[in-house]
Formats: C-alpha cells, structure tokens, sequence
C-alpha cells in the first residue's frame, strides 16, 4: 500500500467544513483526533476541493484560508485555485 | 454568477516571484552572493524554484495579520481569566519553562539564519521564501514570549531567559544545534531547519506536544503553539522543496545533500529527545508517549518522505535505526540526568506519581519495569527520607550535541555509550556513533566548541567554585527557580491556589 500523505487542523468551528470536505472528497482518509487538533493520514494522495469546501461552508472559500487553521502536513504539495493536493511521487 | 475576471493563484505567483531580481553589471553576480556557491551545490537555473504553496507577499501579510488578531484575542481572554489556574498542575509549568528557555530563542535565531540564508541566494523564489520564514520566526519567538509573560507573574524560573541562554549548561544542546547551522552555508543552513528539522522532525514537537498542551489546560500555548505550526507547515514545504531542487538541479548536489541529512537528522534526533522528556514526564496528563510519537512521525510519516525522495538517490539517513532502537528509553535516560543536575537548572523535576508510572509501564513494557521504574522508586524513597539526590557537579557533554555523554549502547540498555574522537591531538567524548561521526566529518569546526562544564571549572563563569555559585552566576535562586518540585515556593502558591477556588473549573479541559 501506498504511504500516508498527511494534514492535520485545528480542531474548531472553522476548520469544521474542511475537514468534511476532505472525508467526502477522500474515501480512503481517515480522521485521528487528538486535543486541539484533527490529523487526517490517507494513502498515496490527498486532494482538498474549493467547491466542496465551499458547499460545506456555505461561502466561498479561497484555499489559501486554509492556512489560518492549519497545523501541519507531510507530501507534495500541488496547489491552484480550485484544488490543494497533497500526494508522495513512489 | 458573474465572476470579475482575475488572475490564477500560478499567474500570480509567477508575476508577484519572478522577475523582482537582475544580474547585476557594475560588481560581478559572485562578489554580490560571495556565499551559494562554496558549498558545491551546482544551481543551473534558480527559476526552476517553486513554492508549492503560491503564497505572495501580499496574501502572506493578509493571513499572517489575521493568525495574530486570532491568536491576541485568546491571550486576552486567557489573561483576563486567570488562565494559568485551569492548568492541570503546576508542574506542567516546567515544560512551558524548558520551551521559554530552549525553544524560543531558536526562534529568534531561525529569525536571523533565515534573514541571512534569504540574502546568501541569487534566485528570487528562494529569496521571498526565506524573507517570509524569516519574520515568521521573529512572530513566533515575540508571540510566545508574550503568552508567557503572564506565567512569569505567577511561577519561577521564567525571569531571565535571555541571560539563561547564553549560560545554562543544559541550554547549550539547542543553542549550539542552531550556531551550527547557521555558521554553515546558506544550502545547509535551509537543508538544516527547513528540511531535517522542520519537515522531518518537528511535527513531534508541535503536534503531539501542543495537544498535549491543550489536554493540560495550557489555553496559551496551545494556541500560539498551533499558529506557529500553521506557518511551519509552509517552512516545512520550503524544506522539501529545497532538498527536492538541489536533487533536480546537479547530480553532483545528491552525496552533499545526503551527508547534510545524515548531519542534521542525528542532531535533530538528539535535541528532540528534550521534547520527549517534556512528553512523557512533564506533562501530567498525557497525550502519547515519545515511542508513540516516534512511531507516527518518523517510522510511517518521515520515512515515507524518504521513500518519496528515493527516486533522487537518496537513502535513509544514517543511524535512523539506532534513534528506532532508543525509542524506549532516550527520555527515561534523559529525565534521570535533568532530576539528578536539578540545582544547575531554571526549573524543577520530580519523581512521577504512581499513575504515571502505570501509564509508563502500559507504554514502554518490561525495559521500563525492569530498568527505570525501580530507579524512580528508590530516587522518590530517599526524598521522602529527606535525602533527595542531587549529583551536585557537572557532567561531561558531547563535543557535538552536547547532551550529557550518559546514553546507553543501542544494544545494551545497561552499559553507557562513549566515544572517543581525536583531532590534531586532542582528544573529545561523543555520546554516539552519530555524533562521533559529524565531529570527523568536520573536526576543525566542532573542537571549537564552547563546552560549558570546562569553560565552568576553568573559572569563566563569573568565577563559580561550585554548582550552587554557577547557579547565582545564572541569576537562578536555590530551591525556588532550581532543584525538587515537592515543597518548591511553585508547589504551595499551586496548593494554596487551589484551595481558594470556590469550584472546581468548569471548563477546566477546554481546548483552543
């Protein structure tokens, strides 16, 4: 199996549609939740979606936003206007 | 909807990165950058410099401003309501204690390498880069000296920081990791903290500890800490994407690179075993142990970064396995050396209660009950006889991590790890194969060392004759910033404070 790509958030209201997103856009991820912070691990690639982001949120989101709640990842990273994506290149 | 039509965050970034630079005419372009080249690191073209997060000066400063309104906001309200007694104890302060004095001076000295590092390069993408870490790390280092600065109304230990740094015996393990690298060349300075540290290593400090702050009741640092790391994640990118550029670059870069991340990732290993300290013992309620978080943020999430960097010719870094082995006791071996020095530090230590104790045997198994808790038990045996132990001398430090030589042999948890390293006939003490290595790698760097014991005894510490006047000479008062936790001035405001609450807190456990 592929490694684990990461990204981990604050665990607040406003990281909430996020993290949402990222499981409904991610079906193989999982959310690890630990004081404070949320940790999603998924395999092999990872992709946060404005749309979804935005339908959860109700609001339109720029991705860069992201950076208010984050806490910290592990991959490489590829990011434009419509999707962040984290994957490892193995 | 109509949209008003604007550019794409790559145009943009494109636009706002390239371009700000020229060759210069009236020096030449090596005298302008005299330092990106000595290293050999072969750059053919800078403009193959990406930062995959798009951030321009303009979206950086806009976010950047509203991580800080946040993050003021909460140390109002956390001052405003006495925060500092919805902690889950008083010794919790202590790792706050060891962050004030260890970490945030590497804050501020990140501040300066990147300012340094941002000026050394020619290419403008590197350049933005590093000018943004740069005042990062002069955010960090300011904000979390002003979310301490209300625990230094209320507990020891936190008054002269500054003073402490450039003095303390035990604070030399991070200073001298940082004055290593920034007295390197630009390349491994970045490789150093951007790569090694950050992206492989510090996830261990901020995730786990800072969770373990929040689940301590720490409303402070949890949230400084968290908004430090949201940046981290970017200087974390920058990491990986230097490492990834000089790869791609030459193939002449890759043996430099590797040497530089089999360097850093054992210094990085060796001063983090002081964060699985605070981990496992200076946390009251814990999160995860250090072998948990070891396991996580190295064996699955650092190594698959180096499966990823395989491709390039890049293996594993050298005696990774050994930091593997040590996982199940660096930090008992390192909390035995903190308690027993306790009168040359700026903060307490103890012996833990017995559930902590059950919590380190349910994490660590049998080397823990057969080595380390029957050594805990007797230490707290003789306090409570009255005769706490204290080693009241100095002990020998590594020529390099100048951790205390007092680790045990990666196969032999009974017997100390020594080694021995001669240059131009001197000889210095490693406390591993992994720092005995960097000293031959580089001894004329590394025997300049300023080894605080020796520079102790030999009088230059404002003249000490022993530990207690070395302790004067940090400007830490005996029994009150230093020695046993039980009983300290900390211990009974922390009881009598206690008392006075009409109720229990009722959000006691309220994270950020």
């Amino acid at each position: 199996m592929a490694d684990n790509v990461f990204i981990a958030f604050q665990n607040n209201a406003e990281a909430q549609p996020i993290i949402e997103a990222i499981l409904e856009d991610n079906p193989a991820a999982v959310a690890n939740e630990s004081p404070g912070m949320v940790k999603i691990d998924c395999p092999g690639r990872l992709v946060v979606r404005r749309e979804t982001v935005e339908e959860k949120m109700g609001r339109d989101f720029d991705l860069q936003e992201m950076h208010i709640n984050l806490i910290s990842l592990g991959g490489n990273i590829d990011e434009d206007d419509d999707e962040f994506v984290i994957a490892w290149n193995t | 909807m109509a949209k008003a039509k604007r550019l794409g965050l790559k145009e943009r970034y494109s636009l706002m990165t390239r371009g700000l630079d020229w060759e210069t005419t009236y020096q030449p372009m090596d005298e302008v950058f005299p330092y990106d080249k000595y290293e050999g690191i072969k750059i053919i073209d800078w403009d193959k410099w990406e930062d995959p997060f798009r951030l321009t000066m303009e979206s950086y400063w806009k976010y950047q401003s509203e991580k800080e309104r946040k993050l003021y906001a909460i140390l109002d309200a956390f001052q405003q309501n006495n925060g500092q007694l919805n902690i889950s104890d008083a010794r919790y302060m202590n790792a706050v204690k060891l962050w004030l004095q260890g970490i945030t001076p590497l804050e501020y000295a990140a501040h300066r390498g990147f300012a340094h590092a941002g000026r050394a390069f020619r290419g403008a993408g590197a350049r933005v880069a590093c000018q943004m870490q740069s005042i990062d790390e002069l955010r960090h280092a300011q904000t979390q000296l002003h979310a301490f600065s209300h625990y230094n109304k209320f507990f020891n230990g936190m008054h002269g920081f500054a003073h402490l740094r450039d003095r303390a015996w035990y604070l030399s393990i991070p200073k001298s990791f940082f004055e290593d690298a920034m007295s390197a060349g630009p390349f491994e300075f970045v490789t150093s903290i951007s790569f090694a540290f950050e992206y492989v290593l510090t996830n261990l400090l901020f995730m786990p500890f800072v969770s373990g702050a929040a689940y301590n009741g720490d409303m402070a640092t949890t949230t400084f800490g968290f908004s430090a790391q949201s940046d981290e994640s970017r200087h974390m990118t920058l990491g990986l994407e230097v490492v990834k550029f000089m790869l791609e670059q030459h193939e002449d870069n890759v043996p430099i690179v590797q040497a530089w991340l089999d360097k850093w990732f054992w210094r990085g290993y060796r001063l983090l075993g002081l964060v699985g300290t605070m981990m496992d013992y200076m946390l009251p309620k814990k999160v995860m142990s250090w072998k948990e978080a070891w396991e996580i943020y190295w064996e699955e999430n650092g190594i698959a970064l180096f499966h990823d960097l395989s491709r390039y010719g890049i293996r594993l870094p050298k005696y990774h396995e050994v930091a593997t082995k040590e996982k199940t006791r660096v930090t008992h071996e390192l909390w035995a050396t903190l308690y027993q020095y306790g009168n040359a530090l700026g903060l307490h230590t103890w012996v833990p209660e017995d559930e902590e104790l059950d919590w380190m045997s349910e994490k660590y198994g049998d080397l823990f009950d057969t080595m380390y808790r029957p050594r805990l038990l007797f230490l707290r045996e003789q306090e409570q006889a009255g005769n706490r132990y204290f080693n009241n001398r100095l002990p020998m430090v590594c020529q390099v991590c100048q951790i205390p030589v007092f680790y045990t042999e990666p196969d032999d948890p009974q017997k100390q790890c020594v080694r021995i390293v001669e240059w131009a006939d001197t000889k210095h003490h490693c406390c591993s194969d992994g720092c005995a290595d960097i000293f031959n790698r580089e001894p004329e760097k590394f025997v300049q060392s300023l080894i605080p014991p020796q520079q102790i005894y030999r009088g230059d510490a404002g003249g000490a004759r022993d530990i207690f006047e070395y302790a004067e000479w940090l400007h830490l008062k005996k029994d009150i910033d230093t020695g046993e936790y039980n009983g300290s001035p900390d211990h009974q405001n922390w009881e009598a404070w206690q008392s006075q609450q009409p109720t229990p807190q009722a959000n006691s456990d309220e994270a950020a």
